[in-house]
This record gives structure tokens, C-alpha cells and sequence, in this order.
């Protein structure tokens, strides 16, 4: 089994948010990058395949020189080798257009991305690749069994979960639940070391155009102080919360 | 020409997601000069929908989409939409809608913006506010396409009645093989709980309550408030509360109107999750928590102090106000 996992570059969650170039551009500066945490689940789920069951794990991502110390920490992880389509990632739509020409390049059976990054949050690339492919297609993955051509499933509902079954080629929108938080892996040392020598293969873009553009950013107006409430004095909250807030 | 809103229902039910979509795409289509199409699936009774704007429904009758399929419900939607000739497709931010969004979006050659909070800025060019960077900032997206897809996110909009007619028109897309080549096995849900994301009030929980044998309490404010009961992601690390529980960036979103945090420190990834939630309140003993950073209204105090006495009162506003 050929399996690719997406990798976005995304801002570390405790990164302070700020744009430049007037408003118009995220600004990196300072900013420590990571694995996107869904993806990661993702990429963990990947390696238990390999282990267990011999498949190949390839990792992609779509972006500039910049993100390839994040592909090497997927290669450090156990990642076979590494593909980075050498163009800026500017929408949802041409990410899955350039990573659709990876999977149909690489026959890949298998493709395994976070249901959404934490940066710009879309939530569309795994399901665009997936329409784009004609592959099956099965998001906010918790659980993945794979046995031959055939792939066991559940995916959380608003409320609840489905168990699914669909047959490879397939592509899933992962997230916790692939694997637990404490099966995630820190690189050692020996994973690094190795990882400096896997391929990490880059690939020039199709130039497949965008559908959208984030034209502007904004932040949200500081929050006003918080009103704190003598303990003691509990019907003060509720009528804040009643006739302030309304609440309840 | 028009706006067309896929409309969810639960054993041929609407819940209050679907009017606030409907209310959305009345709206754009106000701004478009345009009506709105709505599409529903095995639902029977759609007098409601015109209450928030809805001029016509599109009634699918199909009892192999009894339960949701993403590739199904695309495809017939996608052919509603052409049906219709409609420019802007409007749909809500439901694990079932975000599953089947971007489907829909390549079959229409379509843009899609998702988590959209507010009215489109323009209609040409047609410019949306969305949230980005988990809830940590906005980005204004432009659709260049001719089909724009607008996922709204919950509870963003709100409701908005007008009083008009829906007519309502069977409507029979043409479904093949490849539309159910994922099965669903089985389906695992809570019918007599509210969830986290249906639910107007969210309870939570923290490494505060000491044990999972504390969550009386928890239970007991959501049961007089209605609410649906979360936790942090320690909590459901360790094992005390189930993992659907969990919400925070990795687990679940909470975008309720009310989010009252009980033993919660406030780690970034928390927040990050339930910032969308419109009023928060904490309760901890520690003044220094995070939390009081990121909440309106807060309680420094004993958990095991504050909860039951509050738990009282809350009891009584609501038997006053019932």
C-alpha cells in the first residue's frame, strides 16, 4: 500500500497572530512552525500502517523553501521521503489541484490529510482532492483499519459517530482520534540523523490558478476586561447573564 | 438565477442551524435581486422554511439518502443548483455540511469560503468575512468563481423571520452507483442529549473538578440550563469524560451562545477551540488562570463551593422564568 500524508506548515497555537504589508499578508516573523496537529494524527495513524503492515509512506507539501525543515520533522518521524510542490500555497483549491497531480503521478492508494489546517482553517483541501481524483472520500476521521483494497472507518457526527466502509483509492480528512495525543512521536535522534539523508524530492506546480483569495486580514477588537463576581453574590452573574448578556 | 440553501433535517426535522442558513441566503439574495431555492431531504412538512425566507423548495424523496452520504448529497445538490441556475450556494458548518462542501465545490467548479460570519461585504466582487487562524483573526475572501459556495458558521447570523410562502416542488436527481460507494456501517448517537454543536449553552469541565466522579455538579447545571457537557482536553486525556467531550482546537469547536467554564485553566488550545462561543464565563480558584483573559464574566472561588450554590440559583431563575 502507497500512502501519502499532507503536511501543512502551519504557525505554532501559541504564535501571536499579525499581519503586514497592510493587512494584506500573514507575518512570519517570529514565528516557530509545526506540523498542522491534524495532520500529525494523520501521519502517526500512517506510520502503524508501515509498521504493521508494510505500506510506504511518502509526505507532501505545497509551499516554498521555507516549509522544508517541517517536511524533515515528518521524515525524523519515520516518513519514507518527502515531496514539496515548489509554489506558494494561495487557496484551497489549487492546493488540492497541485497535490491531485502528486497522487495520480505517485499511484498513490492512500491519502491521508487533517480535516483542516489551524492557520487558515478551510477545510476543503482533503475533500477537493478527493473529488478531483475520483477517489472515495471520508472526513473528520477517527478511527482507519485498512485490510486489502478495503478501508473500515468511523468519522464523528454532530453528536455521535458513523462507521464507514469504502474501498482505496480513498482520501481522509484525519484528525485526534486516528491515533491518541499520546501516541504522537518526538523525533530522536536517529530519526533525525536518517531524515538528513531520505529524498525530499521538489517538484515545479502545475500553475492550476486559484478560485478564491484572501484579499484582507483583520484582527478581532480587543476584548473588554472581564467582570469578576464576588462569589458570594452569585444572583450579580445571573442577572448579567440575563439582561447583559442574555444569555439565559 | 438564484440563491439555493441546502437545509438539514434530523428524522425529516429542521433544526435551528437550517433557519439561520435560510435567513442568510435570503438576505444575499436581497442583495442579488434574486429568491431562494432551498433543498431538503426526506423531509415532509417544509411550512417553516418560508417563515425565514425561503420562496421555493426543492423536496428530495429518496430512501437510499435516509442516511446523510457526502457523495450522494453533493451530487444532488449539484444538480439542484444547476436546475436553478444558481450563483450562490448556501449551507451551514455542520460535520455533514463541511464534509460534503468541498465535494459539491468541485463538481460546481465553485469557490468555496467556509466559516463565514457576516453578509458578503460585496456582491461584485463578491468579498465574504471569514474567521482564520482558529478564531485568532479574520481574512476577507474574494470568490472569483462564477458558483460561489458560503459555508456560515454557526450561530454567526442568527435567525430572521419574514412572513411568505415556501412552494414546495418534488425534486428527483439522478443518483449513480459511484454516489454510494462509501457506506455508512452503522450509526452511533445520542437521541435524548443535546450536542455540542446544536447546543445554545455548553457546560465544561476541567483538571479543577480533581476526579470524573465530580461531574455531578456539571451535569446538573446543563440539565437546568439545557446545556450540552464538555471538557478540556486533559480531562478527556486521562480518561475521566469520553473524547467526544472534548473540545479546544484539536477537539471539538464550540460556537454556543453561552460557554461556562468550570476548572479550566485556559490553555491557548482551549480557547482557541470555544472563542467563537458569544459569552463566556469562568469559574476557578486561581485568579492567574488564562481564562479570566478571555472570559466576560468570571468567579474566583471553589469550584465545589460555587457550582452547587449557583446550581440553586439558576434553578430558580429558571422556575421564575419558565
Amino acid at each position: 500500500m502507497k500512502i501519502l500524508v499532507c503536511i501543512s506548515h502551519v504557525p505554532d497555537t501559541t504564535s501571536k497572530i499579525n499581519f503586514t504589508d497592510g493587512d494584506t499578508k500573514f507575518d512570519t516573523n517570529g514565528v516557530q512552525f509545526v506540523i498542522n496537529p491534524n495532520d500529525e494524527f494523520g501521519l502517526t495513524r500512517a506510520m502503524w500502517f508501515k509498521e504493521k503492515q508494510g505500506a510506504s509512506v511518502d509526505v507532501v507539501n505545497v509551499g516554498g523553501a521555507e516549509t522544508e525543515p517541517t517536511l524533515r520533522k515528518a521524515l525524523a518521524i519515520g516518513a519514507d521521503s518527502a515531496i514539496r510542490v515548489n509554489t506558494e500555497a494561495k487557496d484551497g483549491f489549487q492546493v488540492a489541484k497541485e497535490l491531485a497531480k502528486v497522487v495520480k503521478d505517485g499511484g498513490y492508494d492512500l491519502v491521508i490529510a487533517g480535516r483542516e489546517s489551524i492557520d487558515y482553517n478551510g477545510g476543503m483541501v482533503p475533500g477537493m482532492l478527493a473529488g478531483l481524483i475520483d477517489a472515495n472520500f471520508i472526513n473528520n476521521c477517527i478511527s482507519l483499519e485498512i485490510e486489502g483494497e478495503n478501508a473500515k472507518a468511523i468519522r464523528e457526527i454532530d453528536g455521535g459517530k458513523e462507521t464507514l466502509t469504502a474501498s482505496l483509492p480513498l482520501v481522509i480528512g484525519g484528525q485526534k482520534g486516528l491515533v491518541e495525543e499520546s501516541d504522537l512521536r518526538i523525533p530522536n535522534m536517529r530519526g533525525i540523523m536518517q531524515a538528513r539523508k531520505k529524498p525530499l524530492n521538489v517538484v515545479e506546480p502545475s500553475e492550476s490558478g486559484t478560485k478564491t483569495e484572501a484579499v484582507k486580514f483583520e484582527k478581532p477588537a480587543p476584548k473588554g476586561a472581564v467582570k469578576l463576581i464576588d462569589p458570594d453574590n452569585l444572583d450579580e452573574l445571573i442577572d448579567l447573564l440575563h439582561n447583559e448578556a442574555k444569555a439565559i | 438565477m438564484s440563491v439555493l440553501v441546502y437545509i438539514e433535517s434530523e428524522e425529516g426535522k429542521f433544526k435551528k442551524a437550517a433557519y439561520e442558513v435560510a435567513s442568510y441566503a435570503k438576505e444575499v439574495a436581497g442583495m442579488m435581486g434574486t429568491s431562494v431555492t432551498a433543498v431538503t431531504f426526506n423531509a415532509e412538512d417544509i411550512s417553516e422554511l418560508g417563515k425565514y425566507g425561503v420562496d421555493k423548495v426543492l423536496k428530495v424523496g429518496n430512501d437510499k439518502l435516509k442516511n446523510f452520504n457526502a457523495e450522494a448529497y453533493a451530487d444532488a445538490l449539484k444538480q439542484a443548483a444547476e436546475k436553478e441556475g444558481a450563483k450562490v450556494v448556501v449551507l451551514s458548518q455542520s460535520a455533514n455540511s463541511k464534509y460534503l462542501a468541498p465535494l459539491l465545490a468541485v463538481q460546481l467548479q465553485a469557490g468555496y469560503a467556509s466559516n463565514v460570519v457576516a453578509l458578503p461585504e460585496s456582491t461584485e466582487p463578491f468579498t465574504v468575512k471569514r474567521t482564520a487562524f482558529t478564531n485568532k483573526a479574520f481574512s476577507f475572501t474574494k470568490i472569483d468563481t462564477d458558483v460561489k459556495i458560503v459555508g456560515v458558521a454557526k450561530n454567526a447570523f442568527g435567525l430572521k423571520e419574514v412572513q411568505a410562502d415556501a412552494a414546495a416542488e418534488d425534486f428527483n436527481p439522478e443518483l449513480s452507483a459511484e454516489d454510494f460507494s462509501v457506506n455508512v456501517e452503522s450509526v452511533d448517537k445520542a437521541t435524548n442529549k443535546v450536542t455540542i454543536a446544536d447546543a445554545e449553552v455548553v457546560v465544561s469541565g476541567g483538571r479543577g473538578l480533581k476526579g470524573p466522579e465530580n461531574w455531578g455538579m456539571i451535569e446538573e447545571m446543563a440539565d437546568i440550563l439545557g446545556a450540552a457537557t464538555a471538557c478540556s482536553k486533559p480531562v478527556s486525556d486521562m480518561g475521566w469524560r469520553p473524547h467526544s467531550e472534548h473540545v479546544g482546537q484539536t477537539g471539538k469547536p464550540v460556537a454556543s451562545n453561552l460557554y461556562i467554564a468550570v476548572g479550566i485553566s485556559g490553555a491557548i488550545q482551549h480557547l482557541a477551540g470555544i472563542n467563537a462561543a458569544k459569552t463566556k464565563v469562568v469559574i476557578n480558584n486561581d485568579p492567574e488562570a488564562p481564562f479570566f483573559k478571555a472570559a466576560d464574566y468570571g468567579v474566583v472561588g471553589d469550584a465545589f463551593e460555587v457550582v452547587p450554590k449557583l446550581n440553586e440559583k439558576l434553578k430558580e431563575f429558571k422556575e421564575k422564568n419558565a
